[in-house]
């Protein structure tokens, strides 16, 4: 059975919210056509996941009005306690209303570019038509794709000019606090040659039920010899049906980092994906997860290797409790060509209950003979002999499990260069696994 | 003084009849040493003291002043004064030897009672200094890609933070050269005094020139086949097994053989 695809947005819909943000004709043309070829794209097949009856569609509204803040004392406390109050490098969105932005002066004097997407849609529309859903992620690849072009409604741009080194992380919060929004929201990442960054973002919801939809696409693109950071903590709420593609594309001796807490309640589709094009590229994906409830989630990580001497590791991590089931599909593509190049993997889950499901699958394509490649996985139950190396200490058992568990998510936790984010991390790990 | 007294213990691990009545009373301020052979059943005795998962005591008694260690969960058996440093210590990744050692210690402590850091620290550090260890070792992860001489000398900082009132050492001179040898023996030498006893495992005599044992046994099939002062160590060294087995009637030495 197919669900009924009717989309709630008509062409005009999209024009008219098109006009109000006063984008440039090209763009509104592209929304256009994504929405007209929405309707007949299939789904995206993630790997062991049938999502054929999830609900990717149906949203309660389009835009919501949220207020802004006028200083970042006005925050939420749950908001403030992740962003560094002497954070220069800030974007704050707040639903679908960007609330606040603040950029180091020196940086903007630099050509530094942090603006919303909207903005950056209207103001800086060569770099957006260059990037923007042209060669990370296509529009027409299926149907969630094509939605998240057509209806487009948030998010963020960076542009990092040549040779900027950019020292404190810039942050990106997502602060979802409406359960009637929706969130399609688009972060689009420029670091132009031998420039660096580190970017880091939340997803955050303060209300425990979501009605609407996130399809939320990051691209992030390396130029020569340029290093991104990039880590996210989502904590998105029980009730969206989550799609979340996050890619990457490193040209000649330039690195994509990604760190990535995947701490969602709602059922999530993820794609994480680096292409290594560039002759010494590097890729590394550490990714950490905790299912529990009745959730379901597929985390496809994969890194495309087309460079020479390009090096892509792939850490996962998950942990699943209650009757909540994850996929794990870790693949390691070497195209022909790629000498030298090397794909690693290490894809673990550990089951804290019974009904809880879990399944690590490493998968190896490749097209060349002159490479190294390598994968490790296991799924299975923290260890009794560990509990027992613990306890023997003194230590109760569920202080023992504990330790274990976060030791096990550590990975991500410690890589996250803002202190609040690793802190934030941190508890909410303690709260889903408790 | 304390005393942990342990009767006619028999252990089973998967089925497998490993100890066969092993009897065996330590005090505090005592040194014992156990020695014997591979596969007489030394560290399934350690293990059945400290709680293993998979041993299953079915016959006999361990009790620590009277208390019943064989009722108690293993972290129990820990907060009530017994330690073990592992012949093979588990490696965990993620935590960090000095968040591991806190919590060990908290753990013992009420709530809101926590050792402060400060104090924590300086006291790791001493220690460390003590077993001639780095300092980063206190940042790495727990048993983590250390080395089999780096996880002995963990296990002895982990005693000397502690304080535990029994400690069982099972093998901690196994593959330690001589200056580990020594800087290990000195951490155990320090924790010496009225309100500590150990029960010193080894197939070598040489951790005995460091540390003098008040009484030594020998254990072969499951159960202590003779025990003696400080010169059966030394008897044992100079001439081996053989005399003892000879003097027994054994054949073969390790549990799998009924005597
Ligand atoms: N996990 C196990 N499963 C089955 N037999 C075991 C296991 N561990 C130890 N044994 C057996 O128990 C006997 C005693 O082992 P152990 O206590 O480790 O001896 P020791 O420490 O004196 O070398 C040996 O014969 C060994 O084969
Ligand atoms: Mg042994």
């Amino acid at each position: 059975m197919t669900v009924e695809t009717k989309l709630t947005m008509t062409e005009q819909d999209v024009r008219s919210f098109s006009a109000l943000h006063s984008e440039p004709e090209a763009f509104t043309d592209l929304r256009v056509q994504a929405l007209a070829a929405a309707e007949a794209l299939p789904l995206p097949k993630p790997d062991k996941t049938k999502i054929i009856n999830w609900n990717f569609t149906d949203f309660p509204a389009h835009t919501v009005d949220s207020s802004t803040y006028e200083s970042l004392n006005e925050l939420p406390e749950q908001v403030k306690s992740i962003v560094d109050l002497e954070q220069k490098n800030l974007y704050i969105q707040h639903n679908n209303t960007p609330a606040y932005i603040s950029l180091d002066k020196n940086l903007e004097q630099q050509g530094v570019i942090l603006t919303d997407i909207q903005t950056a849609i209207r103001e800086h529309s060569d770099l957006v038509a260059k990037y923007f859903m042209t060669e990370a992620v296509k529009a027409e690849e299926h149907k969630l794709t094509a939605l998240h072009a057509a209806l487009l409604n948030g998010g963020v741009f960076l542009y990092v000019p040549k040779n900027v080194v950019i020292e404190k992380p810039v942050q990106a919060v997502f602060l979802h606090d409406n359960e009637e929004a929706s969130l399609f929201n688009h972060a689009l990442i420029v670091a132009d040659k031998s420039s660096s960054v580190t970017y880091v973002e939340n997803y955050i919801s303060t209300v425990p039920q979501a009605k609407g939809q996130a399809n939320i696409v990051s691209e992030v693109f390396a130029e020569d010899n340029a290093s991104v950071t990039y880590g996210a903590v989502d904590v998105l709420a029980e009730g969206f049906t989550t799609y979340v593609n996050r890619r990457g594309v490193a040209q000649r001796d330039a690195r994509i980092e990604w760190a990535l807490g995947m701490m969602n309640d709602s059922n999530t589709i993820s794609d994480n994906t680096t292409f290594l094009i560039g002759d010494n590229s590097v890729g590394d994906t550490k990714t950490v997860v905790v299912g529990r409830g009745t959730q379901k989630q597929n985390f496809t990580t994969q890194v495309i290797h087309w460079g020479k001497n390009s090096d892509g590791q792939i850490l996962k991590h998950g942990v699943m409790k209650d009757s909540a089931s994850s996929i794990f599909n870790g693949i390691g593509k070497i195209e022909h060509g790629a000498t030298k190049a090397n794909a690693e993997q290490e894809s673990r889950v550990l089951m804290l209950s019974p009904k809880a499901r879990g399944d690590a699958n490493p998968i190896l394509l490749i097209d060349e003979d002159d490479v190294t490649a390598g994968h490790a996985a296991s799924v299975g139950r923290v260890d009794p002999v560990q509990l027992y190396y613990l306890m023997s200490r003194g230590i109760t058992k569920q202080e023992a499990e504990r330790l274990v568990i976060h030791g096990f998510l550590a990975p991500v936790v410690n890589v996250l260069p803002i202190e609040g984010v690793k802190k934030q991390l941190t508890e909410v790990i303690e709260r889903k696994v408790r | 003084m304390s005393t942990l007294v342990i009767k006619d213990l028999h252990v089973e691990i998967e089925g497998k009849q490993i100890l066969k009545g092993v009897n065996l009373s330590i005090n505090t301020s005592e040194i014992h040493a156990i020695m014997g052979p591979n596969g007489t059943g030394k560290s399934t005795l350690a293990s059945a003291i400290m709680g293993h998962p998979k041993y299953e005591v079915t016959q006999g008694t361990i009790e620590l002043d009277g208390e019943d260690v064989l009722a108690m969960e293993v972290d129990e058996r820990a907060r009530a004064g017994l330690f073990l440093a592992m012949q093979y210590p588990s490696e965990i990744s993620g935590v960090t030897n000095a968040d591991f050692m806190r919590s060990a210690m908290n753990a013992r402590r009420e709530e809101g009672n926590e050792v402060s850091l400060m104090k924590f620290i300086r006291e790791l550090d001493s220690k460390m200094e003590t077993l001639a260890m780095d300092q980063d070792m206190a940042q790495r992860y727990l048993n983590e890609g250390f080395s089999g001489g780096e996880k002995k000398r963990n296990e002895i900082l982990q005693m000397m933070m502690i304080k535990p009132t029994f400690a069982v050492l099972d093998e901690i001179d196994s593959g330690l050269d001589i200056d580990a040898l020594k800087v290990v023996s000195e951490g155990i030498n320090q924790m010496k005094g009225e309100n500590f006893g150990c029960l010193i495992i080894t197939h070598y005599q040489r951790l005995l020139n460091y540390i003098t044992p008040d009484h030594v046994h020998v254990m072969m099939q499951g159960r202590v086949v003779k025990s003696g002062g400080p010169e059966l160590a030394h008897k044992l060294e100079a001439e081996g097994y053989d005399w003892i087995k000879a003097e027994l009637g054994i054949e073969d030495e390790t549990v799998g053989q009924e005597a």
